[in-house]
């Protein structure tokens, strides 16, 4: 098949699979399960062909494997829509493809497919647990979720629109793809809809987001009337990007092209959390966890950053928008970082892990080092994926031990609650442990290091604040992440729970073995020429391919040593101190960093509550509500009511009881009864006598007729 | 040749001999009777018009002839109603036969 047919299709298999659970197999469990997970090898398997097939291409950015039809009609010209396959989206499509397949085989082993349905499970609820009898005594086991076809079909539609995004060659469907995505965290956070935290979670994840859409919204359609055209090749070209740089925008001191990027980037604030819209993502882990692994890890927040990336030509025109940027993300790196330290949720520290991983890609890529922001995104997918589906592997097995005890007010996501984790849960811990030493940057081996290694060298060489800002943020990652590791797996079990945690089964653990291998051995394909000794070993293959992308082919960068020196010290001096100081912590009173405002999160929910949503709630109970609708609105109501009342009365009492009910209602009847009365006499049923009537007004015509004629 | 006029006469004679005793007659067998009569003055009336008019043109001929298989025709129904009549009723007197009546 054409290249270009098959990247036409790699969005559609999850797409139809939505469409098919929804319509058909919504009750068969299995049926939906093999039509979502098939869905994604389809699409898995599109994406490697077209992946195998860009790297075989000579100087891909030059040539791209692209395709459009006319889309919508402006004019005399047509919107064209279509499909394009540069070395950004190759890559991208390879961990999206990747990391969506093994959360879609994941789901399957996390929602207890083939385990009995539960004594009292409620539809939008977690599954409690069943009782089975088994050698005469009874024990309670997992039940199978109650909702289960439901959770494939959307995480099918979820992956259409990573897709459609990944594959678009212009700034609308990309966009359309944003937003089905968009559509379905919301749906997806709030699966388990009976819980109050989940639905506020969904409502606060999909309002926060919304915000970030709007301004991209805006953002499109100012550059569509700038330039005329969404598509990335035709904007990207040499004199367009001249254009939108010379030409003043309305807010004094920015180019057209600086506010463009601006607005757009606040819609990729939103959708990867950056401060200050980065609040929505921790709640979000209120969904099941294949949705956390999937929204924070392989897609959604992914999605973000490589709309980012994408548009980096735009943004790169302007200066003043660069340093917004990369403000924004050593910020957020920093800071989202010290808020996982103090956080006791399992996920919860991943989610902050993922706002403070994703600064570093958005910090990268203002100052300018674009591979390195691509590097650092595909390595994260891998690894965060990681590490979620192996916390969700976690919880499951804490589960386990809480349906053994019975303890159901036992936090399963709770670390203090767990602890010895390793010898109950040996693959998780082993790819847990790989993930986590990814993320901290572990160096040589986790290709988490490379990637921030790269990100430092760039930022050492670009701009001193953020690569400190940077360092410290990579310092405490690798400590939280220690802190992580040694409270869940490490020592002795603290709770009777966690002494009866389980290994998860084999559809959960696969793809925490395959994500490991992949979080390791992504990185051996970035490592920088110059790197002493291995440095040449493999050639910086990413480097090339992906810095073809751009028209301009960025330089790798000469080694330096501070930096390298940086990431070494950081990564495992936090590793280090994280297992030093929480070797011995057992309860929350131990832990030194349970900081108030850490963690509350510096009070920002609280913050937003208080400036935003607080005046908006009393602006629309008093203002809207009492006098807007009940003064304004219901006064004018009530204006009209008693007038059209009187009206109405006037109209019956006056008009249509003495016209209409006793002239034309009751009088055409008396009329008719009157005449009948009178008229029936007539009636002789004397047959001559008709005859003699019928004669006499024959005559009476006829000689009305012969005088009125002859006349 | 008897002029036209003759054969009017005649027939408006038998047309108001046939209606005064369609009009007077009791009986229902003689109101039938005067409707046969006044039948056949028209059969006069359309055969003399024929014949004082364009004699190729069979039209009034053949309206007569039509006229005798109706009369016939309305004859045999006529006569079945009032023998029909007369052993419900026991009597063909028409001023005893007003059940239409208000």
């Amino acid at each position: 098949m054409a290249t270009e047919t098959l990247i036409w299709l790699i969005p559609l298999p999850p797409a139809l699979a939505f469409f098919l659970i929804v319509l058909f197999t919504n009750r068969n469990k299995a049926l939906s399960h093999t039509i979502a997970v098939g869905a994604a090898f389809l699409s898995w398997l599109g994406s490697m062909i077209v992946f195998v097939r860009a790297l075989r291409v000579e100087s891909l950015g030059e040539n791209p494997f692209e395709s459009s039809v006319n889309w919508l009609p402006t004019g005399d010209t047509w919107f064209r829509a279509g499909v394009l396959v540069d070395p950004l989206t190759a890559v991208t499509l390879f961990f999206v493809a990747w990391t969506v397949l093994m959360i879609f085989i994941y789901s399957v082993g996390y929602h207890n497919f083939g385990q009995p349905a539960g004594d009292h499970d409620h539809k939008g609820l977690p599954p409690h647990g069943a009782t089975v009898d088994e050698h005469g005594h009874k024990h309670v086991v997992p039940s199978v979720e109650p909702l289960y076809s439901r959770f494939f079909a959307f995480i099918g539609l979820f992956a259409f629109g990573m897709f459609t995004l990944v594959v678009s060659d212009n700034l609308l469907t990309l966009f359309v793809g944003w937003e089905i995505m968009g559509l379905c965290s919301y749906l997806l956070i709030g699966f388990w809809y009976g819980k109050k935290s989940a639905r506020d979670a969904a409502v606060k994840a999909f309002m926060t987001t919304r915000i970030g859409d709007v301004f991209m919204l805006l953002g499109i359609a100012y550059l569509y009337s700038v330039t005329g055209t969404l598509s990335f090749r035709e904007i990207f070209t040499e004199t367009t990007l001249r254009t939108l740089a010379s030409i003043p925008s309305m807010v004094n001191g920015l180019s057209s092209a600086g506010l463009i990027g601006l607005l757009l980037f606040i819609g990729t604030i939103g959708k990867s959390a950056q401060f200050p819209l980065h609040v929505w993502l921790p709640d979000a882990m209120e969904g099941p966890t294949p949705v956390s692994a999937m929204i924070h890890a392989a897609t959604m927040v992914s999605g973000g950053v490589y709309t980012a990336i994408r548009m980096f030509p735009l943004l790169s025109l302007d200066s003043t928008t660069m340093s917004i940027v990369a403000f924004i993300g050593a910020f957020t790196a920093l800071f989202a970082a010290t808020i996982a330290l103090a956080q006791n949720d399992i996920k919860r520290v991943l989610a902050y892990s993922t706002i403070s991983q994703l600064g570093f890609m958005i910090a990268a890529l203002g100052i300018g080092a674009y591979v390195a922001a691509v590097f650092h995104l595909i390595t994260h997918a891998f690894f965060k994926a990681l590490l979620f589906l192996g916390s969700g592997s976690v919880i499951h097995g804490m589960e386990h031990g809480v349906l053994h005890t019975g303890k159901h007010d036992v936090d399963p996501q709770d670390m203090f609650n767990m602890g010895g984790l390793k010898n109950k849960m040996p693959i998780t811990f082993w790819t847990f442990l790989i993930g986590g030493f990814a993320l901290s940057g572990f160096p040589i081996v986790t290709a988490g290091f490379w990637s921030k290694d790269e990100i430092l060298a760039d930022a050492f060489a670009h701009n001193l604040p953020v690569f400190v800002t940077l360092a410290v943020a990579a310092f405490l990652t690798a400590f939280y992440t220690m802190r992580q590791i040694t409270l869940t797996f490490l020592g002795e079990p603290r709770t009777k729970e966690a002494a009866h945690a389980h290994e998860t089964p084999w559809t959960m653990t696969t793809p925490l073995v395959v994500l490991s291998v992949l979080a390791i051995g992504y990185g051996w394909i970035g490592i920088p020429e110059h790197f002493p000794l291995l440095g040449g070993l493999v050639p910086n293959w990413l480097h090339d391919f992906v810095g073809g992308t751009l028209a301009e082919h960025p330089e790798a960068l000469e080694f330096n040593v501070v930096p390298l020196l940086t990431s070494l010290v950081v990564a495992l001096g936090g590793l280090g101190l994280g297992y030093l100081m929480y070797r011995n912590v057992n309860s929350p009173a131990e832990d030194k960093l349970q900081l108030g405002f850490l963690k509350n999160k510096y009070y920002f929910d609280e913050i937003y509550d208080v400036v935003f949503i607080k005046p908006v709630t009393w602006f629309a109970d008093k203002v809207v509500y009492q006098i807007m609708d009940k003064g304004f609105i219901d006064g004018i109501l009530h204006l009209f009511g008693p007038g059209t009342q009187g009206i109405g009365d006037g109209i019956r009492n006056y008009f249509d009881l003495p016209v209409i009910n006793k002239f034309f209602g009751d009088g055409s009847a008396n009329a008719t009864y009157f005449s009948g009365e009178k008229l029936r006499l007539a009636q002789t049923g004397r047959i001559q006598q008709y005859l003699m009537l019928a004669l006499i007004l024959f005559l009476a015509i006829g000689a009305a007729l012969y005088f009125l004629i002859k006349v | 040749m008897v002029p036209l006029s003759w054969y009017l006469i005649f027939s408006a004679a038998l047309f108001s001999v046939g209606l005064f005793g369609v009009l007077t007659r009791r009986n229902a067998v003689a109101i039938l009777l005067g409707v046969e009569l006044m039948l056949n003055s028209v059969n006069v009336n359309l055969a003399a018009f024929w014949r004082y008019g364009n004699v190729t043109d069979i039209a009034g001929q053949v309206f007569a002839i039509i006229v005798f298989a109706v009369a016939a025709a309305e004859v045999s129904v006529g006569l079945a109603l009032v023998i029909s009549i007369y052993r419900k009723r026991n009597t063909v007197i028409a001023d005893d036969l007003d059940m239409l009546k208000f």
